[in-house]
């Protein structure tokens, strides 16, 4: 119980102060966190879906724990939860599994949640964009949380930055809760590009109401330590979600990716495609579980996990999984793990173009996959340079960043 | 569907079970409970040297400080260890002196299409029939031996080669492999012994039938296979039960040691009693089965059809250290009613060049739940490892489950690995055709599933297969309409 020591002291320190940064909603929450992280701990490997992560390793050193609340402007539709509307608000802690120690400690240390409130009917035609960036000269633990509320009809685009502006260590916890009511259609898009010195646990959860429809997609570019979780609940019949992920780690990272598609009602659709780029020492995993529960009939599913290891000390651990409880479905899964085509190469040497660009491009094509099927064409196009970038190794931690300049 | 055509078919299933009835036989029963003189008790009544029963003691010591494992995909019903008897010896009479085995015995297996007169016996197999805790006979033994093959229950191997069992004993499945490998190296009572000399084929399929007869007992067999260099041999089991209200325990260990260039095939057609239409009774059937691949180019291949117990809960498994060695795993599981399943296997990858394929069928029907776990491990020596798995689940009903778990885990950049897993009901216009052509649903359903486990049934020695093909039929009877 070391490593939940130093934040149950922390936390029993602090918790008045926390108390006052904060809001009803979120205080309210408080407690039974405490008590769940306090009495859970950290979730070890024999939990089956931390079965890739080091959590324990991941929380043990000794940061120092943000407790800042939102600042700076917010963009159009994004309020901080407590200037946000009451039937958003009240949806705080409603979707995440209150259950999960990682979940808990958020919720117990987190003071402010931005809400991005979409109204009924509402076609938001600029894509929101949150940055979270990582800035400070100590090695600090930041609990970050938001929650997205879809109201009927509604439709955006939502692009989740991650980006780090010192060079210090930094662990974020992040949770983020999406609430998708009837015929509200999202995009969602998450891209990390940190340092090695950064570790992040991320939990999506997302709840799907009849006829809507979500596109998540979820870009490691660059990272230390990541983990990502996302758990979508189909609730209405004729959802549809589509969960995408790419991956590109060397050197030592590692990018676990535990996702969870719960089809609980009839006629909903879901498709999966992970692919990672392995290099250097890199681990990678993906455990991807589909779950079609007792009448959700006429379900349809699609999960797939390509991974290329370049080096023979990238290791990845696949784990496609389905459990269905229902017979009227197409469910398939399929998984790879493999190297670059040798042929390919060949051919692509033959006409003079050199083993490293040829590698390159066959790991560019490999990834292309999944860049390809994001229906924002200019998020499309700056991610094609970017992936090339960080192929190339050129990948600057200040790429479109204008914080310092 | 009608309720007359709807009769034939119940009628059918609740006779399904055949091998159901029990036989009067007289048994030495030990107390129930298990406890270190419980342990010591089976090893004086088998007349052990003192370093088994040292094994056995060390199991059972670890196995204290064990608890049963919950990761399964199943609803296990409690095992009280202390409510089971851990000896039950059939052949009792024999022993004061009668001399031949007690002609119910022989009835028995009769009964079970099994025959232990050698004369009358299918040509070509060689059997060694196991009852609750005792191997009854085994037939052939002369003919083998002029090969220089040992094929004998495991128990009159301790004692006339003991060096054999020694050496390969526990070097597949340490005893501290897991909860119920530790509680079976503590326990076990009967099982094979084979061992196939160096470049010797074997003339003859070896058959292993294990019945568990007497109540409240469980079953702790175990069976150790070593075939030397060049040498090949096809190996099958085969079980039943009798219909009993409570579940009965059945723990084995299979070990198969393969060394170089040498190939063994092991077929399991599996028929445990899988409990009644209400999920009641039934055998636990929670095995540990793993091979050792330990020579070059050696070749092993497990095949199982798995259409009784009301759990099962094993993953024959494969240990590919060798350079260029291969495996196969071909698996069909049946499950109906209450039964649940967990199974699949691992293939580890240690040696170059090494390959494994997996192919696993799933059947759903009733109330059942049917899992398929299975884990590739390719690890940083493996280079140019290449395994295929592909894992099929076909529904048969809207209140079972099937479930595919396979993990995948790989340390090399030269290997490829590639799983793929579908799960669907019968298409309607597979049976729309059938039906128009003037063929009953209930025969369509079953020609088709019989051509969904083809792919596996085909790997299968000829009797087997045609047996396994009947009891795919019967275990889905009444599970249609």
């Amino acid at each position: 119980m070391k490593a939940e020591k130093q934040y149950i002291d922390f936390y029993q320190e602090v918790q008045e102060t926390i108390g006052r940064r904060s809001c009803a909603e979120m205080n309210e929450q408080r407690e039974s966190a405490f008590e769940t992280f306090s009495a859970k701990g950290f979730p070890s490997q024999k939990v089956e879906r931390y079965r890739y992560a080091k959590v324990d390793a991941d929380f043990s050193p000794n940061y120092g724990i943000a407790l800042t609340p939102l600042t700076g402007p917010l963009p159009p539709y994004c309020f901080r939860i407590a200037e946000a509307d009451s039937h958003a608000r009240v949806l705080y802690n409603k979707v995440a599994d209150a259950t999960d120690s990682i979940v808990a400690l958020n919720t117990m240390l987190c003071v402010d949640t931005l809400v991005v409130h979409v109204p009924k009917g509402i076609r938001v035609e600029h894509p929101i964009q949150i940055s979270n960036i990582l800035k400070g000269d100590q090695d600090t633990m930041v609990s970050r949380r938001i929650l997205v509320v879809m109201e009927e009809q509604a439709e955006a685009d939502i692009i989740i930055t991650d980006r780090a502006a010192s060079q210090s260590r930094f662990l974020t916890n992040q949770v983020i809760e999406v609430v998708m009511k009837d015929g509200s259609h999202l995009n969602l898009y998450e891209i990390e590009e940190t340092h090695l010195l950064c570790t992040r646990y991320n939990s999506v959860f997302v709840q799907q109401g009849r006829d809507s429809s979500l596109h998540h997609t979820n870009l490691t570019l660059f990272n230390g330590h990541t983990r990502n979780r996302l758990d979508v609940l189909l609730q209405g019949e004729g959802s549809e979600v589509t969960a995408n992920g790419c991956i590109i780690a060397d050197k030592m990272q590692r990018v676990d990716n535990n996702t969870l598609i719960d089809h609980q009602v009839p006629a909903c659709q879901s498709s999966e495609l992970y692919k990672y780029v392995l290099d250097d020492s890199a681990v990678g995993a993906f455990a991807g579980k589909v779950l079609v529960r007792e009448g959700a009939q006429k379900t349809s599913s699609k999960e797939t996990n390509a991974n290329l290891c370049a080096t023979s000390s990238a290791r990845m651990y696949s784990q496609p999984m389905l459990e269905i409880y229902a017979d009227d479905v197409q469910c398939s899964h399929g998984s790879t793990v493999g190297q670059m085509d040798e042929a390919a190469l060949f051919y692509m040497r033959q006409r003079g173009i050199d083993e490293k660009e040829a590698r390159l491009l066959l790991k560019a094509a490999f990834i292309t996959e999944v860049i390809e099927t994001i229906p924002l064409e200019s998020l499309r196009d700056r991610l094609h340079v970017l992936v090339d970038k960080r192929l190339r190794g050129e990948l600057s931690k200040c790429e479109g960043c204008k914080l310092c300049k | 569907m009608g309720n007359d055509k709807n009769s034939f078919v119940r009628e059918v299933a609740e006779k399904k079970y055949e091998y159901g009835f029990t036989t009067n036989v007289e048994t030495d029963i030990i107390e129930k409970g298990l406890s270190e003189d419980v342990v010591r008790l089976i090893s004086q009544k088998k007349g052990e040297p003192d370093w088994l029963l040292q094994f056995r003691l060390n199991a059972f010591r670890y196995w204290l400080t064990l608890e049963q494992p919950t990761w399964g995909h199943l609803k296990m019903p409690p095992i009280d260890y202390q409510a089971i008897s851990y000896y039950a010896d059939p052949t009792q009479k024999k022993k004061q002196g009668t001399g031949d085995i007690d002609p119910e015995l022989m009835k028995t297996f009769d009964k079970l299409g099994i025959p232990l007169e050698e004369r009358m016996a299918l040509a070509g197999t060689a059997v060694d029939a196991v009852m609750d805790s005792v191997s009854v006979k085994t037939t052939f033994r002369e003919k083998l031996q002029e090969k220089g093959i040992i094929f004998c229950s495991i128990s009159e191997a301790v004692r006339e080669h003991p060096d054999l069992v020694r050496e390969y004993l526990g070097s597949v499945v340490p005893y501290k492999d897991n909860f119920f490998a530790a509680l079976n190296s503590a326990v076990f009572s009967d099982g094979s012994f084979v061992y196939i000399p160096k470049g010797v084929r074997c003339p003859m399929e070896l058959s292993t039938y294990f019945r568990i007869n007497a109540r409240g007992t469980g079953q702790f067999e175990r069976t150790l296979i070593v075939c030397d260099d060049d040498a090949y041999v096809s190996y099958l089991e085969g079980c039943t039960a009798p219909m009993r209200d409570e579940n009965q325990l059945h723990a084995a260990i299979v070990e198969i040691v393969v060394k170089e260039r040498a190939e063994v095939k092991y077929s399991t057609v599996q028929n445990w009693y899988p409990g009644d239409s209400e999920g009641k009774g039934g055998v636990l059937n929670l095995v540990t089965k793993r091979g050792h691949l330990r020579g070059a180019n050696s070749r092993l291949s497990w095949t199982q059809v798995e259409t009784g117990s009301a759990i099962t809960w094993k993953y024959p498994s494969c240990v590919l250290s060798g350079e260029g060695s291969q495996a196969e795993f071909y698996s069909v599981a049946v499950t109906n009613n209450y039964q649940q399943a967990d199974t699949g296997t691992k293939m580890i990858h240690i040696g170059r060049n090494t390959k494994s394929t997996i192919i696993s069928k799933g059947i759903s029907a009733g109330k059942s739940q049917n899992a398929y776990r299975g884990l590739v491990k390719v690890a940083s020596t493996a280079d140019g490892a290449r395994n295929y798995s592909s894992c099929d689940s076909l529904l048969l009903g809207s209140h079972c489950g099937a479930h595919t778990f396979p993990y995948m885990d790989v340390h090399n950049d030269t290997a490829v690995v590639e799983h793929e897993a579908t799960t669907s009901k019968i298409s309607e216009d597979q049976l729309f055709y059938c039906n128009q052509r003037g063929i009953s649903t209930e025969e369509a359903v079953s020609l088709i599933v019989n051509g969904y486990a083809k792919e596996v049934i085909n790997k299968l020695p000829m009797e087997f297969a045609v047996e396994a093909q009947k009891l795919l039929g019967v275990s889905l009877e009444g599970s249609v309409g």
